[in-house]
Protein backbone atom coordinates (compact mmCIF):
# COMPACT_ATOMS: atom_id res chain seq x y z
CA UNK A 1 0.00 0.00 0.00
CA UNK A 2 1.28 3.59 -0.88
CA UNK A 3 0.61 6.80 1.28
CA UNK A 4 -1.78 9.13 -0.78
CA UNK A 5 -1.38 11.40 2.32
CA UNK A 6 1.85 11.72 4.33
CA UNK A 7 2.04 14.31 6.86
CA UNK A 8 5.51 14.88 8.82
CA UNK A 9 6.01 16.53 11.94
CA UNK A 10 3.86 19.16 11.96
CA UNK A 11 3.71 21.46 14.49
CA UNK A 12 0.89 24.75 15.10
CA UNK A 13 0.58 26.85 17.75
CA UNK A 14 -1.71 30.08 18.75
CA UNK A 15 0.28 31.78 21.53
CA UNK A 16 0.95 29.35 23.90
CA UNK A 17 -1.67 26.59 23.41
CA UNK A 18 0.03 24.07 21.42
CA UNK A 19 -2.88 22.92 18.84
CA UNK A 20 -0.35 20.20 17.04
CA UNK A 21 3.18 19.02 18.43
CA UNK A 22 4.98 16.88 16.03
CA UNK A 23 2.03 14.90 14.84
CA UNK A 24 3.09 13.09 11.67
CA UNK A 25 0.60 10.09 9.94
CA UNK A 26 1.23 8.55 6.56
CA UNK A 27 -2.76 7.88 5.30
CA UNK A 28 -2.67 4.79 3.07
CA UNK A 29 -5.12 4.77 -0.49
CA UNK A 30 -8.40 3.90 0.04
CA UNK A 31 -8.39 3.63 3.50
CA UNK A 32 -10.90 4.64 6.05
CA UNK A 33 -9.88 6.61 8.77
CA UNK A 34 -11.18 7.77 12.28
CA UNK A 35 -10.12 10.76 13.93
CA UNK A 36 -10.66 10.82 17.61
CA UNK A 37 -9.84 12.61 20.54
CA UNK A 38 -11.46 15.67 23.10
CA UNK A 39 -12.42 18.77 22.18
CA UNK A 40 -9.08 20.83 21.37
CA UNK A 41 -7.19 17.52 21.35
CA UNK A 42 -5.60 18.72 17.68
CA UNK A 43 -8.39 16.94 15.31
CA UNK A 44 -9.59 19.79 13.51
CA UNK A 45 -6.25 21.33 13.57
CA UNK A 46 -4.64 18.41 11.43
CA UNK A 47 -7.46 18.41 9.34
CA UNK A 48 -7.06 22.69 8.68
CA UNK A 49 -3.38 22.33 8.06
CA UNK A 50 -3.82 19.14 5.62
CA UNK A 51 -6.51 21.69 3.32
CA UNK A 52 -4.78 25.06 3.34
CA UNK A 53 -6.62 26.58 6.09
CA UNK A 54 -3.50 26.95 8.59
CA UNK A 55 0.13 26.78 7.82
CA UNK A 56 1.99 24.68 10.01
CA UNK A 57 4.47 26.30 12.05
CA UNK A 58 7.13 23.18 11.14
CA UNK A 59 6.77 19.89 9.13
CA UNK A 60 5.31 19.04 5.77
CA UNK A 61 2.57 17.47 4.22
CA UNK A 62 2.59 15.72 0.87
CA UNK A 63 0.29 14.22 -1.28
CA UNK A 64 0.94 11.81 -4.12
CA UNK A 65 4.66 12.61 -3.49
CA UNK A 66 3.76 16.47 -4.01
CA UNK A 67 4.53 18.87 -1.24
CA UNK A 68 1.03 20.76 -0.61
CA UNK A 69 2.03 22.74 2.65
CA UNK A 70 2.03 26.00 1.55
CA UNK A 71 -0.65 25.86 -0.82
CA UNK A 72 -4.12 27.64 -0.82
CA UNK A 73 -7.19 25.94 0.13
CA UNK A 74 -8.89 26.09 -3.42
CA UNK A 75 -5.46 24.58 -4.93
CA UNK A 76 -5.34 21.74 -2.43
CA UNK A 77 -8.76 20.99 -3.71
CA UNK A 78 -8.42 21.10 -7.00
CA UNK A 79 -5.84 18.60 -6.34
CA UNK A 80 -9.07 16.37 -5.12
CA UNK A 81 -8.25 16.98 -1.35
CA UNK A 82 -11.70 17.94 -0.45
CA UNK A 83 -13.07 18.58 2.84
CA UNK A 84 -17.13 18.87 4.83
CA UNK A 85 -17.23 20.99 7.97
CA UNK A 86 -18.55 20.73 11.30
CA UNK A 87 -20.52 23.15 11.16
CA UNK A 88 -22.31 22.73 7.40
CA UNK A 89 -20.67 25.94 4.82
CA UNK A 90 -23.21 26.12 2.63
CA UNK A 91 -24.78 28.87 0.09
CA UNK A 92 -27.37 29.53 2.47
CA UNK A 93 -30.10 32.21 -0.20
CA UNK A 94 -29.53 29.34 -3.06
CA UNK A 95 -31.84 26.31 -3.55
CA UNK A 96 -30.30 22.80 -2.33
CA UNK A 97 -30.09 22.31 -6.81
CA UNK A 98 -28.44 25.55 -7.19
CA UNK A 99 -25.85 24.67 -4.46
CA UNK A 100 -25.13 21.46 -6.15
CA UNK A 101 -25.03 23.49 -9.51
CA UNK A 102 -23.01 26.16 -8.22
CA UNK A 103 -19.85 23.87 -6.74
CA UNK A 104 -20.35 21.66 -10.28
CA UNK A 105 -19.63 25.03 -11.91
CA UNK A 106 -16.43 25.46 -10.20
CA UNK A 107 -15.21 21.83 -11.01
CA UNK A 108 -15.94 22.34 -14.50
CA UNK A 109 -13.97 25.28 -14.27
CA UNK A 110 -11.29 24.25 -12.87
CA UNK A 111 -11.63 21.61 -15.70
CA UNK A 112 -10.18 24.09 -17.93
CA UNK A 113 -14.49 23.09 -19.45
CA UNK A 114 -16.14 26.32 -19.12
CA UNK A 115 -16.48 29.53 -21.11
CA UNK A 116 -17.40 32.64 -20.11
CA UNK A 117 -20.99 31.49 -22.27
CA UNK A 118 -21.77 28.18 -21.44
CA UNK A 119 -25.08 28.64 -19.89
CA UNK A 120 -27.35 27.28 -17.12
CA UNK A 121 -28.89 23.72 -16.58
CA UNK A 122 -27.21 23.14 -19.76
CA UNK A 123 -23.68 22.91 -18.77
CA UNK A 124 -22.02 19.91 -20.15
CA UNK A 125 -19.83 18.14 -17.95
CA UNK A 126 -19.62 15.15 -19.22
CA UNK A 127 -16.17 15.70 -20.30
CA UNK A 128 -14.54 16.07 -16.68
CA UNK A 129 -13.42 12.45 -16.06
CA UNK A 130 -15.82 10.56 -13.86
CA UNK A 131 -18.26 12.36 -14.62
CA UNK A 132 -19.81 10.90 -17.74
CA UNK A 133 -23.12 13.06 -17.52
CA UNK A 134 -24.17 16.68 -17.69
CA UNK A 135 -24.10 18.78 -14.65
CA UNK A 136 -27.78 18.30 -13.43
CA UNK A 137 -27.37 15.10 -13.99
CA UNK A 138 -24.86 14.85 -11.68
CA UNK A 139 -26.51 17.10 -9.14
CA UNK A 140 -29.49 15.40 -9.09
CA UNK A 141 -27.74 11.64 -8.47
CA UNK A 142 -25.31 12.96 -5.65
CA UNK A 143 -28.76 15.15 -4.07
CA UNK A 144 -30.73 11.15 -4.61
CA UNK A 145 -27.61 9.77 -2.86
CA UNK A 146 -27.97 11.87 0.24
CA UNK A 147 -32.01 11.55 0.09
CA UNK A 148 -31.87 15.08 -0.74
CA UNK A 149 -33.95 14.72 -3.88
CA UNK A 150 -37.04 15.36 -2.35
CA UNK A 151 -35.64 19.05 -0.75
CA UNK A 152 -34.22 20.42 -3.87
CA UNK A 153 -36.01 23.64 -4.45
CA UNK A 154 -35.73 24.23 -1.02
CA UNK A 155 -33.42 27.07 0.33
CA UNK A 156 -30.33 25.72 2.19
CA UNK A 157 -30.66 27.56 5.18
CA UNK A 158 -34.43 26.26 5.78
CA UNK A 159 -33.42 22.77 5.92
CA UNK A 160 -32.96 20.57 9.16
CA UNK A 161 -29.91 20.27 11.05
CA UNK A 162 -29.08 16.96 9.41
CA UNK A 163 -30.05 17.79 6.06
CA UNK A 164 -27.63 20.62 5.94
CA UNK A 165 -25.30 18.23 7.17
CA UNK A 166 -25.64 15.97 4.05
CA UNK A 167 -25.69 18.60 2.00
CA UNK A 168 -22.56 19.93 2.77
CA UNK A 169 -21.37 16.32 2.56
CA UNK A 170 -22.84 16.47 -1.16
CA UNK A 171 -21.07 19.66 -1.72
CA UNK A 172 -18.10 18.22 -0.95
CA UNK A 173 -18.33 15.09 -2.80
CA UNK A 174 -19.22 17.07 -6.31
CA UNK A 175 -15.50 18.43 -5.93
CA UNK A 176 -14.30 14.80 -7.27
CA UNK A 177 -12.62 14.13 -3.88
CA UNK A 178 -9.85 11.90 -3.92
CA UNK A 179 -9.00 12.74 -0.67
CA UNK A 180 -12.58 13.10 1.66
CA UNK A 181 -11.87 14.73 5.25
CA UNK A 182 -14.96 14.84 6.72
CA UNK A 183 -15.06 17.08 10.23
CA UNK A 184 -17.22 15.52 12.78
CA UNK A 185 -19.90 13.91 9.83
CA UNK A 186 -22.52 12.42 12.21
CA UNK A 187 -22.16 15.38 14.66
CA UNK A 188 -26.31 17.04 15.33
CA UNK A 189 -27.31 14.02 14.01
CA UNK A 190 -29.80 11.74 15.76
CA UNK A 191 -28.56 8.60 17.31
CA UNK A 192 -30.81 6.62 15.08
CA UNK A 193 -29.49 8.20 11.98
CA UNK A 194 -25.60 8.17 12.48
CA UNK A 195 -24.80 5.06 11.15
CA UNK A 196 -26.96 5.03 8.00
CA UNK A 197 -25.60 8.71 7.30
CA UNK A 198 -22.28 7.00 7.70
CA UNK A 199 -22.90 4.33 5.41
CA UNK A 200 -23.94 6.45 2.59
CA UNK A 201 -21.11 8.62 2.82
CA UNK A 202 -18.67 5.57 2.78
CA UNK A 203 -20.56 4.12 -0.07
CA UNK A 204 -20.52 7.53 -1.72
CA UNK A 205 -16.47 7.95 -1.10
CA UNK A 206 -15.80 4.13 -2.30
CA UNK A 207 -17.76 4.37 -5.61
CA UNK A 208 -15.81 7.46 -5.90
CA UNK A 209 -12.47 5.96 -4.93
CA UNK A 210 -11.76 8.22 -2.38
CA UNK A 211 -9.96 7.91 0.76
CA UNK A 212 -11.34 8.81 3.80
CA UNK A 213 -10.27 10.78 7.22
CA UNK A 214 -13.39 11.60 9.34
CA UNK A 215 -13.29 12.67 12.77
CA UNK A 216 -15.71 11.47 15.45
CA UNK A 217 -16.58 11.15 18.65
CA UNK A 218 -18.89 8.40 18.80
CA UNK A 219 -16.63 5.16 19.27
CA UNK A 220 -19.45 2.78 17.72
CA UNK A 221 -19.38 4.65 14.51
CA UNK A 222 -15.61 4.40 14.65
CA UNK A 223 -15.18 0.67 15.73
CA UNK A 224 -17.86 0.32 12.95
CA UNK A 225 -16.66 2.32 10.16
CA UNK A 226 -13.15 2.99 10.73
CA UNK A 227 -10.08 0.61 9.16
CA UNK A 228 -7.50 2.90 11.61
CA UNK A 229 -8.13 4.76 14.17
CA UNK A 230 -5.56 7.95 15.01
CA UNK A 231 -5.97 8.78 18.64
CA UNK A 232 -5.37 13.25 19.23
CA UNK A 233 -4.41 14.15 22.64
CA UNK A 234 -3.52 17.80 23.47
CA UNK A 235 -1.46 18.32 19.78
CA UNK A 236 0.00 14.95 19.65
CA UNK A 237 -1.04 11.37 18.28
CA UNK A 238 -1.10 8.95 21.33
CA UNK A 239 -2.27 5.94 18.90
CA UNK A 240 -2.44 4.66 15.68
CA UNK A 241 -3.85 1.58 15.07
CA UNK A 242 -6.71 -0.35 13.92
CA UNK A 243 -9.77 0.39 15.91
CA UNK A 244 -10.18 -2.43 18.37
CA UNK A 245 -6.53 -1.82 19.11
CA UNK A 246 -6.60 1.45 19.37
CA UNK A 247 -9.50 1.68 21.76
CA UNK A 248 -8.37 -0.58 24.03
CA UNK A 249 -5.32 1.49 24.43
CA UNK A 250 -4.67 2.63 27.94
CA UNK A 251 -4.01 6.05 27.23
CA UNK A 252 -6.16 6.17 24.76
CA UNK A 253 -9.21 4.88 27.81
CA UNK A 254 -8.15 7.48 29.65
CA UNK A 255 -7.22 11.12 28.00
CA UNK A 256 -10.25 10.01 24.72
CA UNK A 257 -13.05 7.35 26.05
CA UNK A 258 -12.92 8.41 29.47
CA UNK A 259 -12.95 5.15 31.29
CA UNK A 260 -11.00 5.16 33.63
CA UNK A 261 -10.85 0.77 33.51
CA UNK B 1 -35.37 36.51 -21.57
CA UNK B 2 -33.77 37.49 -24.69
CA UNK B 3 -36.84 37.81 -26.64
CA UNK B 4 -37.82 40.31 -23.52
CA UNK B 5 -34.49 42.08 -23.73
CA UNK B 6 -34.16 42.75 -27.61
CA UNK B 7 -38.18 43.34 -28.03
CA UNK B 8 -37.86 46.07 -24.82
CA UNK B 9 -35.01 47.86 -26.44
CA UNK B 10 -36.57 47.54 -29.96
CA UNK B 11 -40.26 48.84 -28.95
CA UNK B 12 -38.05 51.53 -27.07
CA UNK B 13 -36.25 53.01 -30.48
CA UNK B 14 -39.52 52.76 -32.08
CA UNK B 15 -41.71 54.72 -29.88
CA UNK B 16 -39.22 56.99 -29.72
CA UNK B 17 -40.02 58.11 -33.22
CA UNK B 18 -43.34 59.64 -31.64
CA UNK B 19 -41.64 61.22 -28.53
CA UNK B 20 -40.99 64.92 -28.11
CA UNK B 21 -37.12 65.76 -28.02
CA UNK B 22 -37.05 66.77 -24.40
CA UNK B 23 -38.11 62.89 -23.44
CA UNK B 24 -35.63 61.34 -26.67
CA UNK B 25 -33.02 63.41 -24.10
CA UNK B 26 -34.43 61.78 -20.65
CA UNK B 27 -34.54 58.49 -22.05
CA UNK B 28 -31.07 58.16 -23.40
CA UNK B 29 -29.49 59.65 -20.36
CA UNK B 30 -31.41 56.97 -18.19
CA UNK B 31 -29.91 54.10 -21.00
CA UNK B 32 -26.47 55.72 -19.86
CA UNK B 33 -27.58 55.67 -15.97
CA UNK B 34 -28.80 52.38 -16.74
CA UNK B 35 -25.53 50.68 -18.02
CA UNK B 36 -23.85 51.92 -14.91
CA UNK B 37 -26.36 50.56 -13.03
CA UNK B 38 -26.08 46.98 -14.93
CA UNK B 39 -23.10 47.01 -13.68
CA UNK B 40 -23.45 47.95 -10.38
CA UNK B 41 -26.05 44.83 -10.57
CA UNK B 42 -23.22 42.54 -10.99
CA UNK B 43 -21.38 43.75 -7.78
CA UNK B 44 -24.65 43.91 -5.73
CA UNK B 45 -25.32 40.18 -6.46
CA UNK B 46 -21.75 38.97 -5.09
CA UNK B 47 -22.69 41.00 -1.78
CA UNK B 48 -20.66 44.05 -2.71
CA UNK B 49 -21.61 48.08 -2.49
CA UNK B 50 -19.69 50.27 -5.23
CA UNK B 51 -20.00 54.05 -3.37
CA UNK B 52 -17.87 54.57 -6.56
CA UNK B 53 -19.02 53.52 -10.06
CA UNK B 54 -19.00 57.09 -10.75
CA UNK B 55 -15.38 56.95 -11.15
CA UNK B 56 -15.66 54.88 -14.17
CA UNK B 57 -18.39 56.72 -15.45
CA UNK B 58 -16.29 59.90 -14.94
CA UNK B 59 -13.30 58.31 -17.01
CA UNK B 60 -15.78 57.16 -20.02
CA UNK B 61 -16.88 60.47 -20.43
CA UNK B 62 -13.43 62.40 -19.87
CA UNK B 63 -12.45 59.54 -22.77
CA UNK B 64 -14.99 60.40 -25.30
CA UNK B 65 -14.42 64.52 -24.31
CA UNK B 66 -10.61 63.92 -25.16
CA UNK B 67 -11.30 61.99 -28.67
CA UNK B 68 -13.32 65.20 -29.79
CA UNK B 69 -10.96 67.60 -27.71
CA UNK B 70 -7.66 66.56 -28.82
CA UNK B 71 -8.01 64.40 -31.65
CA UNK B 72 -11.45 65.89 -33.45
CA UNK B 73 -13.31 62.44 -33.16
CA UNK B 74 -16.74 62.26 -32.24
CA UNK B 75 -18.14 59.10 -33.51
CA UNK B 76 -20.54 57.76 -30.96
CA UNK B 77 -19.75 54.32 -30.75
CA UNK B 78 -15.91 55.10 -30.97
CA UNK B 79 -16.48 57.65 -28.13
CA UNK B 80 -18.06 54.35 -26.17
CA UNK B 81 -15.66 52.18 -26.81
CA UNK B 82 -12.67 54.30 -25.57
CA UNK B 83 -14.93 54.76 -22.49
CA UNK B 84 -15.08 51.19 -22.17
CA UNK B 85 -11.46 50.26 -23.11
CA UNK B 86 -9.93 53.02 -20.34
CA UNK B 87 -12.36 52.47 -17.33
CA UNK B 88 -12.03 48.58 -17.89
CA UNK B 89 -7.95 49.18 -18.11
CA UNK B 90 -8.66 51.43 -15.20
CA UNK B 91 -10.61 48.88 -13.00
CA UNK B 92 -8.29 45.89 -14.29
CA UNK B 93 -5.35 47.49 -12.32
CA UNK B 94 -7.57 49.06 -9.26
CA UNK B 95 -9.22 45.71 -8.71
CA UNK B 96 -6.30 44.17 -7.43
CA UNK B 97 -6.57 46.14 -4.65
CA UNK B 98 -9.82 46.05 -4.15
CA UNK B 99 -10.68 42.46 -4.43
CA UNK B 100 -9.33 41.64 -1.46
CA UNK B 101 -12.09 43.62 0.88
CA UNK B 102 -15.41 43.32 1.41
CA UNK B 103 -18.25 44.90 2.94
CA UNK B 104 -17.89 48.64 3.93
CA UNK B 105 -13.88 48.49 3.42
CA UNK B 106 -15.18 48.10 -0.20
CA UNK B 107 -17.42 50.67 -0.43
CA UNK B 108 -15.10 53.36 1.15
CA UNK B 109 -12.41 52.41 -0.86
CA UNK B 110 -14.14 52.76 -3.83
CA UNK B 111 -15.92 55.87 -2.97
CA UNK B 112 -12.14 57.52 -2.15
CA UNK B 113 -10.38 56.44 -5.48
CA UNK B 114 -13.37 58.07 -7.46
CA UNK B 115 -13.24 61.13 -5.15
CA UNK B 116 -9.23 61.21 -5.92
CA UNK B 117 -10.11 61.61 -10.08
CA UNK B 118 -12.55 64.27 -9.08
CA UNK B 119 -9.55 66.12 -7.54
CA UNK B 120 -7.23 65.59 -10.06
CA UNK B 121 -9.67 67.15 -12.54
CA UNK B 122 -10.84 70.02 -10.66
CA UNK B 123 -6.77 70.81 -10.40
CA UNK B 124 -6.26 69.95 -14.17
CA UNK B 125 -6.57 73.23 -16.50
CA UNK B 126 -6.04 71.39 -20.14
CA UNK B 127 -9.38 69.37 -18.87
CA UNK B 128 -11.08 72.76 -17.98
CA UNK B 129 -11.03 72.42 -14.00
CA UNK B 130 -14.28 72.18 -12.83
CA UNK B 131 -15.97 74.12 -15.54
CA UNK B 132 -14.99 71.18 -17.71
CA UNK B 133 -15.47 71.14 -21.79
CA UNK B 134 -18.37 70.86 -24.11
CA UNK B 135 -18.59 67.98 -26.35
CA UNK B 136 -19.12 68.30 -30.16
CA UNK B 137 -22.28 66.85 -31.32
CA UNK B 138 -21.89 63.12 -32.02
CA UNK B 139 -21.88 61.76 -35.54
CA UNK B 140 -22.52 57.82 -36.21
CA UNK B 141 -20.15 56.30 -38.56
CA UNK B 142 -18.83 59.18 -39.60
CA UNK B 143 -22.28 60.28 -40.82
CA UNK B 144 -23.70 63.70 -39.37
CA UNK B 145 -26.95 62.91 -38.53
CA UNK B 146 -29.78 65.58 -39.61
CA UNK B 147 -30.57 68.70 -36.96
CA UNK B 148 -33.76 67.20 -35.96
CA UNK B 149 -32.63 63.78 -36.25
CA UNK B 150 -29.52 63.62 -33.77
CA UNK B 151 -31.65 63.37 -30.62
CA UNK B 152 -32.73 60.35 -32.21
CA UNK B 153 -30.40 58.94 -33.74
CA UNK B 154 -28.36 58.68 -30.59
CA UNK B 155 -30.89 56.98 -28.70
CA UNK B 156 -31.71 54.04 -31.12
CA UNK B 157 -27.48 54.05 -30.63
CA UNK B 158 -27.49 53.87 -27.30
CA UNK B 159 -30.39 51.51 -27.12
CA UNK B 160 -28.90 48.87 -29.46
CA UNK B 161 -25.45 49.06 -26.75
CA UNK B 162 -27.97 49.13 -23.77
CA UNK B 163 -29.82 45.76 -25.59
CA UNK B 164 -26.17 44.19 -26.40
CA UNK B 165 -25.23 45.00 -22.74
CA UNK B 166 -28.10 43.73 -21.10
CA UNK B 167 -28.27 40.07 -23.74
CA UNK B 168 -24.15 39.65 -22.18
CA UNK B 169 -24.77 40.30 -18.84
CA UNK B 170 -27.99 38.21 -18.36
CA UNK B 171 -25.55 35.21 -20.53
CA UNK B 172 -22.83 35.89 -17.87
CA UNK B 173 -24.79 35.57 -14.91
CA UNK B 174 -25.92 31.95 -16.12
CA UNK B 175 -21.72 30.59 -16.63
CA UNK B 176 -20.13 28.88 -13.94
CA UNK B 177 -18.38 32.29 -13.17
CA UNK B 178 -21.23 34.62 -12.96
CA UNK B 179 -23.24 31.85 -10.93
CA UNK B 180 -20.55 32.44 -8.19
CA UNK B 181 -21.80 35.68 -7.60
CA UNK B 182 -24.35 34.76 -4.92
CA UNK B 183 -22.21 31.99 -3.93
CA UNK B 184 -19.32 34.78 -2.68
CA UNK B 185 -22.04 36.61 -0.93
CA UNK B 186 -23.00 33.84 0.91
CA UNK B 187 -20.42 32.15 1.75
CA UNK B 188 -16.84 32.32 0.31
CA UNK B 189 -15.24 29.95 2.60
CA UNK B 190 -17.19 27.62 0.40
CA UNK B 191 -16.38 28.78 -2.70
CA UNK B 192 -12.82 28.41 -1.82
CA UNK B 193 -13.09 24.88 -0.51
CA UNK B 194 -15.11 23.78 -3.98
CA UNK B 195 -11.72 25.02 -5.65
CA UNK B 196 -12.41 28.47 -6.95
CA UNK B 197 -11.18 31.91 -6.56
CA UNK B 198 -13.47 34.39 -5.12
CA UNK B 199 -11.20 36.87 -5.50
CA UNK B 200 -10.26 36.38 -8.79
CA UNK B 201 -13.97 36.27 -9.23
CA UNK B 202 -14.89 39.67 -7.58
CA UNK B 203 -11.98 40.84 -9.46
CA UNK B 204 -13.86 40.41 -12.83
CA UNK B 205 -17.20 41.11 -11.93
CA UNK B 206 -15.07 44.66 -10.85
CA UNK B 207 -13.60 44.97 -14.76
CA UNK B 208 -16.88 44.35 -16.59
CA UNK B 209 -19.07 46.71 -14.01
CA UNK B 210 -16.21 49.64 -14.53
CA UNK B 211 -16.61 48.57 -18.43
CA UNK B 212 -20.12 49.22 -18.66
CA UNK B 213 -19.97 52.10 -16.53
CA UNK B 214 -17.21 53.85 -19.03
CA UNK B 215 -20.08 53.03 -21.94
CA UNK B 216 -22.53 54.61 -19.83
CA UNK B 217 -20.16 57.97 -18.84
CA UNK B 218 -19.11 58.19 -22.72
CA UNK B 219 -22.75 58.24 -24.03
CA UNK B 220 -24.06 60.57 -20.72
CA UNK B 221 -21.21 62.61 -22.61
CA UNK B 222 -22.19 62.72 -25.95
CA UNK B 223 -25.54 63.37 -25.19
CA UNK B 224 -25.30 66.26 -22.22
CA UNK B 225 -22.59 67.35 -24.72
CA UNK B 226 -20.76 68.98 -21.60
CA UNK B 227 -18.61 66.99 -18.80
CA UNK B 228 -17.36 68.54 -15.53
CA UNK B 229 -15.48 66.99 -12.81
CA UNK B 230 -18.80 66.48 -10.87
CA UNK B 231 -19.53 63.63 -12.75
CA UNK B 232 -16.88 61.64 -10.38
CA UNK B 233 -17.86 63.14 -7.59
CA UNK B 234 -19.63 60.94 -4.77
CA UNK B 235 -23.18 61.88 -5.20
CA UNK B 236 -22.98 60.67 -8.66
CA UNK B 237 -22.12 57.28 -7.14
CA UNK B 238 -24.97 57.75 -4.90
CA UNK B 239 -27.55 57.81 -7.68
CA UNK B 240 -26.49 55.18 -9.35
CA UNK B 241 -26.81 53.03 -6.05
CA UNK B 242 -30.51 54.79 -5.50
CA UNK B 243 -31.61 53.53 -8.61
CA UNK B 244 -30.23 50.40 -8.13
CA UNK B 245 -32.61 49.93 -4.73
CA UNK B 246 -35.21 51.45 -6.93
CA UNK B 247 -34.96 48.83 -9.45
CA UNK B 248 -33.83 45.67 -7.53
CA UNK B 249 -31.33 43.42 -9.08
CA UNK B 250 -33.22 40.48 -9.98
CA UNK B 251 -32.59 40.92 -13.34
CA UNK B 252 -30.95 42.75 -16.21
CA UNK B 253 -33.74 44.82 -17.50
CA UNK B 254 -34.24 46.54 -14.05
CA UNK B 255 -31.50 48.67 -14.07
CA UNK B 256 -32.97 50.40 -17.01
CA UNK B 257 -36.71 50.97 -15.74
CA UNK B 258 -34.98 51.91 -12.81
CA UNK B 259 -32.85 54.81 -14.72
CA UNK B 260 -36.02 55.87 -16.50
CA UNK B 261 -38.25 56.03 -13.05
CA UNK B 262 -35.23 58.09 -11.40
CA UNK B 263 -34.89 60.77 -14.55
CA UNK B 264 -39.13 60.83 -13.67
CA UNK B 265 -39.02 61.20 -10.49
CA UNK B 266 -35.90 63.76 -10.50
CA UNK B 267 -37.66 65.59 -13.22
CA UNK B 268 -41.07 66.13 -11.42
CA UNK B 269 -39.14 66.97 -8.06
CA UNK B 270 -38.15 69.53 -9.60
CA UNK B 271 -40.75 70.79 -11.23
CA UNK B 272 -42.58 70.93 -8.42
CA UNK B 273 -40.55 72.14 -5.56
CA UNK B 274 -37.13 73.08 -7.28
CA UNK B 275 -35.48 73.85 -3.85
CA UNK B 276 -36.92 70.82 -1.90
CA UNK B 277 -36.36 68.08 -4.75
CA UNK B 278 -33.93 66.44 -2.86
CA UNK B 279 -36.79 65.62 -0.16
CA UNK B 280 -39.14 63.96 -2.68
CA UNK B 281 -36.73 61.54 -3.70
CA UNK B 282 -35.77 60.88 -0.27
CA UNK B 283 -39.45 60.33 0.38
CA UNK B 284 -40.11 58.27 -2.32
CA UNK B 285 -37.09 55.98 -1.28
CA UNK B 286 -37.77 55.70 2.38
CA UNK B 287 -41.08 54.43 1.10
CA UNK B 288 -39.73 51.81 -1.10
CA UNK B 289 -37.08 50.23 1.34
CA UNK B 290 -40.57 49.51 3.41
CA UNK B 291 -42.52 48.84 0.70
CA UNK B 292 -41.28 47.18 -2.18
CA UNK B 293 -37.42 46.04 -0.62
CA UNK B 294 -36.88 44.03 -3.68
CA UNK B 295 -37.01 47.67 -5.72
CA UNK B 296 -39.72 47.98 -8.25
CA UNK B 297 -38.57 45.61 -10.79
CA UNK B 298 -36.62 43.12 -8.52
CA UNK B 299 -39.03 40.42 -8.64
CA UNK B 300 -39.70 40.20 -12.20
CA UNK B 301 -39.39 37.42 -13.94
CA UNK B 302 -39.02 36.66 -17.96
CA UNK B 303 -39.23 33.75 -19.42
Amino acid sequence: MTAVLDAKGLCKSFGAVTAAAEVSAAIEKDSVVGLIGTNGAGKTTFINMVTGYLKPDRGEIRYEGRDITRLPPREITRLGICRSFQIPQLYGSLSVFDNMLVGLGIVLRNAGLAGYFSRGNVWDTRAVPGFERPAHEVAEHLLARFGLLADRARNAQVLPGGARKLLDIALTMAAKPRVLLLDEPTSGVSAAEKFGIMQMVLDGARAEGATVLFVEHDMEVVSRFAQRVLAFYDGRIIADAAPQAALQDPQVKRYVVGNRA
Amino acid sequence: MRFWIAGTFAALALASLWLPQWMLFIMTVAIARGLVVLGLLLLLRAGLVSFGQALYYCIGAYSAGALGRFFGISDIFLEMLAGAVLAGATAFVLGFLLARYRGIFFGLLSLALSMILYGLLVKTEALGSTDGFNIARSTLFGARPDEDWVRYAVLVASAAVAALAALLVHRYLQTPLGRLAPAIKDNEIRVEYMGASARQAVHVKYVIAATLAGVGGALAATTVGHIDPEMAYWTSSGEFIFIAILAGTGNVLAPFAGALVYGAIHTMAYDLSPNTWQMSLGVSLLLLIVFLPEGLFGRLRFR
